[in-house]
C-alpha cells in the first residue's frame, strides 16, 4: 500500500541541538496514527516539520499528490490538504464560532475569491454538519474567545474538519479536557479517520490505549518503534525509556 | 445593535447634509476639511483597526494624492505654462514629471494610483518578508522621512517646504466661488458615504472577516491555507486609496499641500483620529476624524498654546481608559443603561407577580 505521508530522514538542528535525527515515518490512508513519547522527544518538532512550521536541515517530506513538500510555504502545504491543530487552542477568539468555520472550509483562497465569497445554502450545509460533529450548534454565534477550553479544542478540530484534509496532525487534543469530553474526543478522532488519515500526539496513556491501533514512540528526537499499543508496551527499550522518566506505559 | 449603528449612520449623514443650512460658510469649509480626514480615517481604520498593522505613515500617502492634483491646478493657474517657483529656480521649461499633470483626469487618477503603487510596492516586499508590528511600523515612518526630505530637497520640482499653492481654478472654474465651495463640499460628503459603504462592505465580506482573523492571530492563517501577505497587502492598497482620495479633495478645498501637512507629526495624528473615535469601528473612525479636528480648531482658535498639550492628554487619555474609543464609551454606557432598565422591568414584574406568587 502506498503511504499518504513520508518522512525520510528528517533531522532538525536547532542550534547545534538535534530536536530530531533522522526520523523516518509512514502514515497510510484511513488510518489513526499516535504518536507518543517524554516530553521533549521531538513530537511537536515532527508536526512543524511536516506543516512547514519549521524547516527540516535535512531530510524530505513527502504527500501523495504534491510530491516533496518540505520547501513549500505553509499556506501551500495547507492547501495541498495538510490540516494541523496546534498545542494550545489556536483559534480566532474576537470572530463568532461560525466566522471561524467560515474561514476554514475548503475553498479558493485567493482575495480575490474571498471578497466575492457568498455564504451559500452548501456552505451553510457544511458549518451546520461539522456544529453537530463538535457538539457547538447553539454556540454558534458566540466569540469564539467566550467558550470553555475543551470547547475551543473542538472548535479548532472541526476547523481542521471542514477544511477536507487528506492528512490531519493534531497535538495533544485532549490536554485540558475532562474525563467525558476526553472520551468523546475520542470517538470524534475515529469518526474523522473514515475521510482522511490522522496523526495524533498524545500523552494520555489511557487515552492511547482505549483510542489507538497503531502507535509510533518517540524518544530523544528519534523513533525508538512502532506497532499495536500492545507490542510496543511490551518493548524493552520503551519500558526503559518511560520508567527511566518515572513514567509508567501501563 | 444593527439598528443602532444603522441609525448613528442615518444622524450622520444628516446632519451633515444639513450643515450648510446652519453653518457659516467659514464653518462649512472647515467641516469639509475634516470630511476629507474623515475618508482617509476609514482606510486606517481597516489597516489598523481590522487588519492590526499599525502604519504611521499615511500622511505621505494623503501627501501624494494632493501633490498629484495640486499639480493639476498649478499648471491651470500658470499662464506661462510654468509654475512661478520653478521659474525663481530659472527652469524654463516644463519638467517631464509635470507634464501629463496639465491632463485633470491624470492628475486625479493618478491621484489614487500613485499612492496605491507605493503602498503595493512597500507592503508587498515587508509583509512578504514577515516584517510586523514596530518594526514595520518604524519602517512606515521612515517613508514619511524619506518623502518629506525629497519634497524639501527637489524645491525646483515640488515647490520645497512652501508646497504647491495659489491656485484657484479648476476646470476653468474659480475654487474660491461659494456656490463652488459649497458644491465641493456636498462633493465631499458624497465621497466619504461611497468610503463608509465600501468599507461596511468589505468588513462583512469574508475577506473583511480574513482581515480580522490575521490581527487575531497571522500565523493561523497560513495553517488554513491563506497566504496572509497577499491580504495585507490588499488592505494597504486600500488604505492607501482613500488617503489619495482624500488629499486630492484635501487640495481642491483648502488650496494648498505642503511637506509639513505629510510629515510625522500629522501622520500620527491621523492614528490618534482614529484611536479617539474607537479603531474597531467604521463610525468611530469617522466621528473621530471630524471631532478631533472639531477640537483642534478650536483650541487654535481661543488657546492655540493648549492644543499640543490637549492632544497629548486625549492620547493618554485614549489609551488609558478608552482602548476602544468614544464608540466603545458610547456602548459599555448604552449597555449599563439598557441592564439597568431590564433590571428595573424584572423587579417591577417581581413586584406585580408577588401577591400571586406567595
Ligand atoms: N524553537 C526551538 N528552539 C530550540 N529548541 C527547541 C525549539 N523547539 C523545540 N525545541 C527543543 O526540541 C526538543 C523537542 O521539542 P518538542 O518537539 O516540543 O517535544 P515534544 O513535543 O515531544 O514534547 C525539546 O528539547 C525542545 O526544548
Ligand atoms: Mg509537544
Amino acid at each position: 500500500m502506498k503511504p499518504v505521508l513520508t518522512c525520510r530522514d528528517i533531522k532538525v538542528d536547532f542550534d547545534g541541538f538535534y530536536a530530531l535525527k533522522g526520523v523516518n515515518l509512514n502514515v497510510f490512508h484511513e488510518e489513526v496514527r499516535f504518536l507518543i513519547g517524554p516530553n521533549g522527544a521531538g513530537k511537536t518538532t515532527l508536526l512543524d516539520v511536516i506543516c512547514g512550521k519549521t524547516r527540516a536541515t535535512n531530510g524530505q517530506v513527502i504527500f501523495e499528490g504534491s510530491g516533496q513538500i518540505d520547501k513549500m510555504q505553509e499556506h501551500k502545504i495547507a492547501s495541498a490538504g495538510i490540516a494541523r491543530k496546534f498545542q494550545a487552542p489556536s483559534i480566532f477568539p474576537k470572530l463568532t464560532v461560525f466566522e471561524n468555520l467560515e474561514l476554514s472550509v475548503k475553498q479558493k483562497k485567493s482575495v480575490w475569491a474571498l471578497l466575492t465569497a457568498k455564504l451559500n445554502s452548501e456552505v451553510k450545509a457544511k458549518i451546520d454538519y461539522i456544529l453537530e460533529k463538535i457538539n457547538l450548534q447553539n454556540e454558534r454565534n458566540r466569540e469564539a474567545g467566550e467558550l470553555a477550553h475543551g470547547q475551543k479544542q473542538w472548535l479548532e478540530i472541526g476547523m481542521q474538519l471542514i477544511q477536507e484534509p487528506n492528512l490531519l496532525l493534531l497535538d495533544e487534543p485532549i490536554a485540558g479536557m475532562s474525563g467525558v469530553e476526553r472520551e468523546k474526543t475520542g470517538y470524534l478522532i475515529h469518526d474523522i479517520a473514515k475521510e482522511c488519515s490522522v496523526l495524533v500526539v498524545e500523552h494520555d496513556m489511557d487515552f492511547v490505549r482505549n483510542f489507538s491501533k497503531q502507535v509510533t514512540v518517540m524518544h530523544e528526537g528519534a523513533v525508538l518503534c512502532e506497532g499495536s499499543m500492545a507490542e510496543v508496551q511490551e518493548n524493552e527499550q520503551v519500558v526503559e525509556v518511560y520508567l527511566g522518566r518515572g513514567k509508567k506505559v501501563c | 445593535m444593527k439598528n443602532i449603528s444603522r441609525s448613528s449612520y442615518a444622524l450622520l449623514f444628516i446632519f451633515l447634509l444639513c450643515a450648510p443650512l446652519f453653518l457659516h460658510d467659514f464653518r462649512v469649509a472647515l467641516l469639509a476639511k475634516f470630511l476629507c480626514f474623515a475618508i482617509l480615517a476609514v482606510g486606517i481604520c481597516l489597516i489598523w483597526g481590522y487588519t492590526g498593522i499599525l502604519s504611521l505613515g499615511h500622511g505621505v500617502f494623503f501627501g501624494l494624492g494632493a501633490y498629484c492634483v495640486a499639480m493639476y491646478l498649478k499648471l491651470e493657474a500658470s499662464p506661462t505654462g510654468i509654475p512661478d517657483f520653478m521659474g525663481w529656480s530659472g527652469i524654463v521649461e516644463l519638467p517631464g514629471l509635470w507634464k501629463p499633470f496639465a491632463n485633470p483626469y491624470f492628475a486625479i487618477s493618478a491621484a489614487v494610483i500613485v499612492p496605491v503603487l507605493l503602498a503595493l510596492v512597500l507592503g508587498y516586499f515587508t509583509f512578504k518578508n514577515r516584517i510586523r508590528g514596530v518594526y514595520f511600523s518604524l519602517i512606515s515612518q521612515a517613508l514619511v522621512v524619506v518623502f518629506v526630505t525629497l519634497f524639501i530637497g527637489k524645491q525646483e520640482i515640488t515647490g520645497g517646504t512652501n508646497g504647491l499653492t495659489n491656485f484657484s481654478t479648476a476646470f476653468g472654474i474659480s475654487l474660491t466661488n461659494r456656490g463652488v465651495q459649497q458644491v465641493l463640499y456636498f462633493i465631499t460628503v458624497g465621497f466619504l458615504l461611497l468610503t463608509v459603504a465600501f468599507a461596511l462592505w468589505l468588513t462583512k465580506s469574508r475577506a473583511g472577516k480574513l482581515l480580522m482573523a490575521i490581527r487575531e492571530g497571522e500565523n493561523r492563517v497560513r495553517f488554513l491555507g491563506y497566504n496572509p501577505t497577499s491580504f495585507k497587502v490588499f488592505v494597504y492598497c486600500v488604505s492607501a486609496a482613500l488617503a489619495g482620495v482624500a488629499g486630492g479633495l484635501f487640495v481642491l478645498q483648502v488650496g494648498m499641500i505642503s511637506p509639513e501637512m505629510m510629515g510625522i507629526i500629522p501622520s500620527i495624528e491621523m492614528v490618534l483620529w482614529v484611536a479617539v473615535g474607537g479603531r474597531y469601528s467604521i463610525f468611530g473612525a469617522v466621528i473621530g476624524a471630524i471631532l478631533t479636528n472639531s477640537a483642534k480648531s478650536f483650541f487654535s482658535e481661543s488657546y492655540p498654546d493648549f492644543w499640543l498639550f490637549f492632544l497629548g492628554g486625549l492620547f493618554i487619555l485614549v489609551v488609558l481608559v478608552m482602548p476602544n474609543g468614544l464608540v466603545g464609551l458610547g456602548k459599555s454606557v448604552g449597555e449599563k443603561i439598557t441592564s439597568r432598565i431590564k433590571k428595573k422591568e424584572k423587579e417591577d414584574v417581581q413586584h406585580e407577580a408577588g401577591p400571586y406568587v406567595s
